[in-house]
């Protein structure tokens, strides 16, 4: 059961046990730390102040590694040609805003979702409607698909996610199956699979983000931290595979220890809210866009942003970021309509595209990078491709 | 509770940072110097002072933003839709044209992010002068919108018809180019904040983010004593320097440059682009034979010929001469436990102990005894993470030890010779015709069919 939070309280649902020693904040990293210790009689302006001190300083740190700049490491590579990208799928049937699209594995099937609470499941190869579910509440933010393909999960005003497995037969109602997985006391903003059919990744308005089994419904894992609504998420494509980064409307990108629910990174460079971010392939670094009109990249082992992709005749607000397979490019949905592709290297725009007639709200890239969708407020879906 | 109050009393935050950077541009584009040349225009008999053409518009952006004509018609249409910039000459279509339409500045009393948010009583007083001008003959949408404000704020009727006489009666004294351009700026404001049905709703930001709800209960002591912790974390951990890092991100965009489909093309082709789909049959989880690309990849890093269903059996195979395939095992049921459903955890790990750890287990890993001994206490009181030490020093153990050996291997350079490289599909003579797209199985049938095929062997079996 989920239970209303008192007022005053941050966590929204089940508390977490606060750490145990708070009096003596002992970082187990930095030994000569150990013995400072936080006045018993600590008032809200004096923890805020020394909170704030703290952030000062690790910019200060970060700072004193940072001996060059992404584009002049990237001097030496060659530059990037002309691109002229076409649209050469357009999905209709939604009958009102598409918020939120993701690709099947197997590179050619998408689910989308709609402001009008419809879930739609296409090839978009042929541009078939496969399945088609209606959520029971409006503004779907969020869809996944199942890594297996055999399920797609999704949520949104009715801050739940729900997992609704793929039928064979056409004529099923899909609703039958649904399952209820995640509860939140706000909409969800996003959701994710793991790397089985089994664990779910939610983030919400409510401010936190939490890890589910999905067979149980159980809660496996709440994540605390950010200030305000939680837009969106991605899972860290790493070998040990055990972090996620969140971006929110407190403008910070959090990178996350799945285990242990701590908050290991933070990042607050953006002016605005951060509505999506991406790992870079190699997962030691993500992509972050934001209502303030930049993408930025930020680089975890450096522990700092690393480059700003920005423009000054670009000044509408940045929804959906994913990179080509390589890295090099970076694309770019934006709430003018168009999609701009980014140089990861070298910082500079390569591409604007023009097609959609309303905001880009969503963008991902395929499986196996041979071309990247967007979803619109213009009720479509676009399949673009490269033509050499 | 607190929500509609902050859609009426605040501002929408998203579209201030919008509002206020147009504002910059549209200042930037009336600087005495560097600003547009403006000049008077000719509508019918009358002339306007400071006006402009569409072409103006977008040979300046071109100029000071560097961009090509496209973008530039663009930037000035969203300027133009945001009501910055109004046309004359059809003043109902709020639309750049590229050509020699003319267009004027819209006066900052105007500007939504002035007047915010617009008010019925504006509004109805705005439609009282219209349908006064135009002896009744308002457009349908507005004749509905008069009549529900009519019903709606009736109690101030009166106010609002001697708002509008007022208003008419003064606007008859002024000079007729004058009035031609209040009511072209008036006509933008509404088209915007009250727009015709059809027309897109530029002020629509989708859902509210209610971020500011809860600011005074969220920001609270354990809030930031949350984010002191976070923050001497981050103070103590180890930061590698820029020119190290940065050199990675070109390494690897080198390296997988030629897999990158959008960068490099796809051989035999883009199945987007021809309609074929032998690219996606050559690269299946499992085929015959692999294509070059594919195998190439297993080498760039462990991950990837983990991450590779074919090169995990592949590596298997490796690993089964070499007499320790045990460690790819373990590795694989320690990944089905951390992925798998809570529910079967205890049972998974008790098979991995009896299979793996025991002493005289058939498949018996050779981990070091700190972590053997604390993994052994661990699995007393199973839970999803209680495997993690070991599988990360098997897999560590692997990636160091036997992946390189690997690469080395015949195995692995005999895979690599025997690979495909596809021809590449020469484009077809007419590209008009449009191949047949063909459907493929769905992942469920997929499932469905194989469970099926496996339901018979056993019963065969």
């Amino acid at each position: 059961s989920c239970d209303f939070a008192p007022s005053g309280s941050f966590s929204p649902f089940r508390r977490l046990p606060l750490p145990a020693k708070r009096k003596y904040m002992r970082s187990p990293l930095s030994p000569e730390m150990a013995t400072q210790e936080v006045p018993l009689n600590e008032t809200l302006a004096h923890l805020k102040t020394e909170s704030e001190t703290l952030k000062l300083k690790l910019e200060e740190e970060r700072a004193k590694l940072h001996d060059v700049e992404l584009h002049q490491v990237a001097e030496k590579v060659e530059g990037l040609g002309q691109f002229v990208m076409k649209t050469r799928r357009t999905l209709k049937g939604h009958g009102n805003k598409v918020l939120c699209m993701d690709w099947c594995k197997d590179k050619r099937r998408i689910v989308s979702s709609s402001q009008d609470g419809k879930v739609i499941v296409w090839d978009a190869f042929t541009t078939n409607k496969e399945h088609a579910v209606t959520m029971p509440c409006t503004w779907v933010m969020a869809c996944a698909y199942a890594p297996s393909g055999c399920a797609v999960a999704c949520g949104g005003l009715d801050n739940k996610c729900s997992v609704y497995p793929l039928s064979l037969d056409k004529n099923e109602n899909l609703a039958a199956k649904k399952k209820s997985v995640a509860m939140h006391t706000n909409y969800l903003s996003a959701c994710s699979f793991t790397n089985s059919d089994m664990q779910i990744l939610t983030s919400s308005g409510d401010g936190t983000c939490a890890l589910w089994d999905v067979e149980s419904g159980q809660l496996l894992q709440s994540f605390h931290g950010h200030a305000a609504d939680v837009l969106c998420l991605d899972l860290a494509p790493s070998e040990t595979g055990n972090t996620f980064v969140s971006g929110g409307c407190d403008k910070k990108a959090n990178v996350w220890d799945m285990r242990s629910g701590q908050c290991i990174q933070s990042f607050e460079t953006h002016e605005s809210d951060i509505n999506s971010v991406r790992y870079y392939p190699s997962g030691d670094a993500f992509a972050s866009g934001s209502d303030d009109a930049t993408c930025r990249l930020y680089d975890l082992r450096a522990d700092r942003e690393v480059a700003i992709y920005s423009k000054e005749s670009i000044i509408f607000g940045v929804s959906s970021v994913d990179f080509s397979l390589s890295g090099r490019l970076l694309f770019g949905g934006y709430n003018d309509y168009t999609i701009n592709v980014w140089d990861v290297l070298k910082g500079t725009r390569v591409s604007i595209l023009f097609g959609h007639e309303n905001r880009v709200s969503t963008l991902r890239v395929s499986p196996d990078g041979t071309a990247f969708c967007t979803g619109s407020w213009d009720h479509t879906l676009r399949v673009w491709i490269l033509m050499c | 509770m607190t929500i509609n109050t902050m859609a009426k009393g605040g501002w929408q935050r998203e579209q201030t940072i919008c509002f206020r950077k147009m504002e910059k541009m549209i200042v930037a584009m009336q600087d005495p110097d560097m600003g547009m040349k403006l000049r008077n225009q000719r509508l019918l008999i009358t002339v306007i002072p400071h006006a402009m053409t569409g072409h103006d518009i977008i040979i300046w952006l071109i100029h000071k933003y560097s961009v090509c004509e496209e973008e530039a018609l663009h930037l000035g249409g969203m300027l133009v839709k945001y009501g910055y910039i109004y046309p004359l000459k059809e003043p109902r279509s709020l639309v750049l044209q590229p050509d020699e339409s003319p267009y004027r500045f819209q006066t900052p009393y105007f500007w939504t992010s002035t007047r915010w948010p617009a008010s019925e009583l504006d509004y109805a007083i705005y439609l009282a002068k219209k349908n006064i001008r135009k002896q009744g003959e308002l457009m349908e949408y507005e004749k509905e919108r008069y009549s529900l404000l009519h019903k709606k704020i009736n109690h101030t009727w009166d106010f609002v018809v001697m708002q509008a006489r007022e208003q008419l009666r003064a606007s008859k004294q002024r000079r007729k180019a004058d009035r031609i351009v209040l009511e072209c700026q008036e006509q933008a404001y509404w088209l915007i904040n009250r727009p015709p049905p059809g027309v897109h709703n530029m002020l629509d930001v989708g859902l509210e983010r209610q971020n500011n709800f809860n600011l005074r209960a969220t920001l609270n002591s354990d809030f930031y004593k949350n984010e002191i912790e976070v923050h001497r974390r981050a103070l103590g951990r180890n930061r590698v320097k820029s020119s190290i890092c940065l050199e990675g991100f070109l390494k690897y965009s080198e390296q997988y440059q030629n897999h990158d489909p959008i960068m490099q093309g796809c051989l035999p082709s883009n199945p987007w682009i021809s309609d074929d789909t032998a690219h996606w049959t050559m690269n299946t989880e499992m085929v015959p034979v692999p294509t070059r690309l594919r195998v190439e990849r297993w080498s760039f890093s462990f991950m990837e010929l983990l991450n590779d269903a074919m090169g995990r059996q592949e590596f298997m195979l490796y690993l089964e001469k070499e007499f320790s395939a045990e460690n790819l095992y373990f590795w694989q049921a320690c990944e089905e436990i951390r992925h798998g459903e809570s529910s079967k955890i205890v049972e998974k790990v008790e098979e991995v102990y009896k299979n793996f750890l025991a002493p005289g287990a058939a498949r018996w890993v050779n981990i070091d005894s700190k972590t053997m001994d604390k993994t052994l206490e661990g699995i007393k009181q199973p839970h999803r993470f209680v495997l993690d030490d070991a599988q990360m020093h098997i897999y560590f153990l692997m990636k160091k030890d036997s992946y390189p050996r690997y690469l080395k291997s015949d195995l692995y350079k005999n895979m690599l010779a025997k690979a495909i490289v596809p021809q590449e599909t020469k484009k077809s003579v007419f590209p008009f015709m449009r191949r047949q797209r063909h459907s493929s199985p769905s992942p469920a049938q997929a499932v469905a069919q194989a469970t099926e095929e496996e339901g018979r062997h056993k019963g065969a079996g």
